[in-house]
């Protein structure tokens, strides 16, 4: 690449290569009706039916449960890994951790647990433990350096870390974990689509009865939990949640595992196939097999449909950020407007497509517009928070006019990284948007597990994390390039803010 | 002592002050003055440096503070002592400090007049108090030399005074930089000027005269 980027020219490079993918997208919506379906669905979600609220409660409970008891393993797990991030195998452990989706660890770790409270808790934890490493260490090494340098050195590193280290960083920490709750949240009740007793579950089983009533209550539900995780939970109460959520946890009972099924994984199912029946020179064409009947379609349709809606997210959020900015769009239209985005960056990517798939029936339709929206509310979220904060003269323009001459031209840089930022979660989302039918990564790696054929499994989930980590890395090349690598200078919490640019 | 021989201090390659010599006797107070920028701080650390490469110990109160401020004042203080004691006993003492810990650490607080705020998180406290805290772990840590960068310049003149006594009673030999040329009159043995990044003048305490001060803070 070189060496410098101009921003209009990223921008028209994206566009081109997502028209060179729009002929490949598949988009119809084949022997659907959505706007009958849709009817019944709002009629549904408008007359929520509170009736099977016992059932509701209790997988709100257990997604509550989930949420805390995972991340509050992946948090102690990361904060342990932290202090030695920059070690390379720790560095690298942590990489391979969170670069696997969570739906993904719930796929791998059912097969070893089944429908256990340790699949679901491991799930959460894993991948979270691999982000709270990189994040922690990177809020301890923004912690202001003098108590430690005052110290001397005569004092061990323990002492170092404990007393001039990790209280200065304790405040970031909180408020990143409560964060990371909130992203629990929505893992945990994601979960319960591959099986698990969360709001998922609930949700898919209301769907396929065509009880909309239930859902659009289940879905009410949904987001008071989400817009009032900072009402109840509080790091003083942190210790009583989380003993509480051991407890119903325990509560739990789950169908019993032949034993040995997590020995079997690792040493029997997920060797490749010809390994195991001692035919290592039959390993090339296994491999090359699934690469060219699995790997490359997969890879070649996550690509297709996270280059559309990433457009698509650009999009709402270069609009959408109008909506929060009173001086252009008035009290009752910031108003509106943060209720728009509120819904959508509060429904995960996944719950969306779920909904649009019910509508649209099968195509890359729904995950497209789940991807775009959701990605572009959370865009726009952020542009809109920097568009108020901006220091305007007093006798600035309003309305439109703001809009054009001031915040489009002054944070087209913020615009850009943020999508960038949001790229690699993109992909990585539409590979996971495969577990509901659409013919991305997810969707070979699933039927690989369904086949019961691990090895494949394995080496699909190998390669979708690799592609992750290769598109972050040229994410992280031409943010550099077009001089936004560093959001984080311009905001008071530094750092806060490309953290949430790159969180759930 | 000769701490400094001919050697130039400042940041990378330009140099703030050039071709320094500055020896100090046991048992004296030295007061540094001059204006801002002229190269106080600079001076401060390379001396501290020199006396810690002579095994001395050295009780350090920085321009700002370096407290953590999530922590108590009492915690603060105890950090004085952290480098005498092995991750095992700081640990305890982080978590609980034993009586007598705690009971010298109090009186260090009580020196600064700070003991009813013993058990205060730092950032609750005012930019004063931060920084008698800072002078009250310094006279925990105790040892041969303290080393002060305006140890004084947050608290109003006559708790300066009493300060300076409590430090002049603690601390057989110190070198500070101070602000207010009547505090350094009374609380220093020798008094260097430092103007323009050279030593613009360096004598006994009872030779400074209001014409030396008017010379050395004129523009």
């Amino acid at each position: 690449m070189p060496a410098k980027l101009s921003r209009l020219a990223v921008v028209g490079l994206f566009f081109c290569a997502a028209l060179i993918c729009l002929p490949m997208a598949d988009l119809a919506t084949a022997g659907h009706d959505p706007w009958a379906e849709l009817g019944r669905m709002a009629r549904g979600f408008m007359t929520p039916d509170f009736g099977a609220v016992e059932q509701i409660v209790w997988a709100v409970a257990l997604t509550i449960a989930f949420a805390i008891a995972g991340v509050a393993l992946g948090g102690a797990a990361g904060l342990a890994l932290a202090p030695f991030y920059r070690w390379g195998p720790v560095r690298w452990l942590a990489i391979a951790l969170r670069s696997v989706h969570e739906l993904f660890w719930a796929l791998l770790l059912l097969q070893v647990f089944g429908i256990s409270v340790w699949s679901g808790l491991l799930a959460i934890a894993l991948p979270y433990a691999g982000i709270f490493a990189k994040v922690l260490s990177e809020i301890l090494e923004e912690a202001d350096p003098r108590p430690a340098t005052w110290l001397g050195k005569g004092v061990d590193p323990l002492t170092r870390f404990l007393w001039a280290r990790a209280p200065l960083a304790v405040p970031q920490m909180l408020s990143y974990a409560l964060y990371r709750l909130e992203c629990g949240l929505r893992s945990s009740a994601v979960l319960g689509f591959v099986g698990l007793p969360t709001l998922g579950y609930q949700l898919d089983s209301f769907f396929k009865q065509g009880d909309y009533g239930a859902a659009g209550a289940v879905m009410a539900i949904y987001i008071a939990l989400i817009a009032t995780v900072r009402l109840w939970m509080r790091p003083r109460l942190a210790l009583v949640w989380l003993a509480a959520s051991v407890a119903v946890l325990t509560q739990v009972t789950s169908p019993p595992m032949g034993s040995g099924a997590f020995w079997r994984f690792i040493t029997q199912d997920i060797i490749p196939a010809p390994l195991r029946q001692g035919d290592p020179a039959a390993l090339w064409p296994w491999l090359w097999d699934l690469t060219t009947s699995s790997i490359l379609p997969g890879l070649g349709a996550t690509l297709v449909v996270a280059q559309l809606a990433l457009i698509l997210a650009g999009v709402v959020a270069f609009f959408g950020q109008v909506l929060i900015v009173p001086r252009i769009t008035g009290r009752v239209g910031t108003w509106a407007g943060h209720m728009v985005l509120v819904v959508l960056r509060s429904f995960p990517e996944y719950m969306l497509a779920y909904l649009f798939l019910q509508v649209f029936g099968p195509s890359m339709l729904p995950a497209i517009l789940a991807l775009g929206l959701h990605n572009g509310a959370i865009i726009a979220h952020l542009l809109g928070r920097q568009a108020r904060d901006l220091t305007l003269r007093a006798d600035a323009p309003r309305g439109l006019t703001l809009w054009g001459w001031e915040v489009v031209p002054r944070l087209f840089g913020s615009f850009v990284a943020l999508c960038l930022y949001r790229w690699e979660i993109i992909i990585r989302e539409s590979a996971i948007l495969g577990l509901l039918g659409i013919a991305t990564l997810g969707f070979y790696l699933d039927d690989a597990i369904v086949a019961l054929r691990m090895d494949r499994a394995i080496c699909i989930l190998i390669a979708t994390a690799l592609v992750t980590i290769l598109i972050d890395a040229l994410s992280r090349g031409i943010r550099a390039r077009i001089g936004a690598g560093q959001l984080r200078q311009t905001n008071a919490l530094p750092g806060q803010q490309a953290r949430q640019a790159t969180g759930c | 002592m000769q701490l400094l021989d001919g050697v130039d201090l400042g940041y990378g390659d330009a140099p703030v002050l050039r071709d320094l010599r500055l020896a100090v006797t046991p048992g004296q107070r030295v007061a540094l003055l001059g204006r801002s920028g002229s190269g106080k701080s600079t001076l401060l650390a390379a001396l501290r440096g020199a006396l810690l490469a002579r095994d001395l110990r050295v009780a350090l109160v920085p321009q700002d503070h370096a407290l953590v401020p999530q922590l108590s004042a009492l915690r603060n203080v105890l950090m004085g002592r952290l480098d005498d004691h092995g991750a095992l006993h700081n640990l305890r003492t982080l978590i609980r400090p034993s009586r007598m810990d705690r009971d010298a650490a109090m009186a260090d607080l009580y020196r600064v007049g700070l003991a009813e705020h013993a058990d205060r998180a730092v950032e609750a406290m005012s930019g004063g108090q931060q920084q008698r805290v800072a002078l009250a772990r310094a006279f925990h840590r105790a040892g041969d030399v303290i080393v002060g960068d305006e140890p004084l310049s947050a608290v109003d003149p006559r708790q300066a005074q009493a300060l300076a006594t409590q430090i002049r009673e603690a601390f057989p030999t110190a070198i500070l930089a101070l602000h207010d040329v009547a505090v350094a009159r009374a609380f220093a043995t020798r008094i260097i000027g430092l103007k323009d990044g050279a030593i613009l003048f360096d004598l006994p305490a009872d030779d400074m005269d209001p014409a030396r001060t008017e010379a050395l803070y004129a523009r």
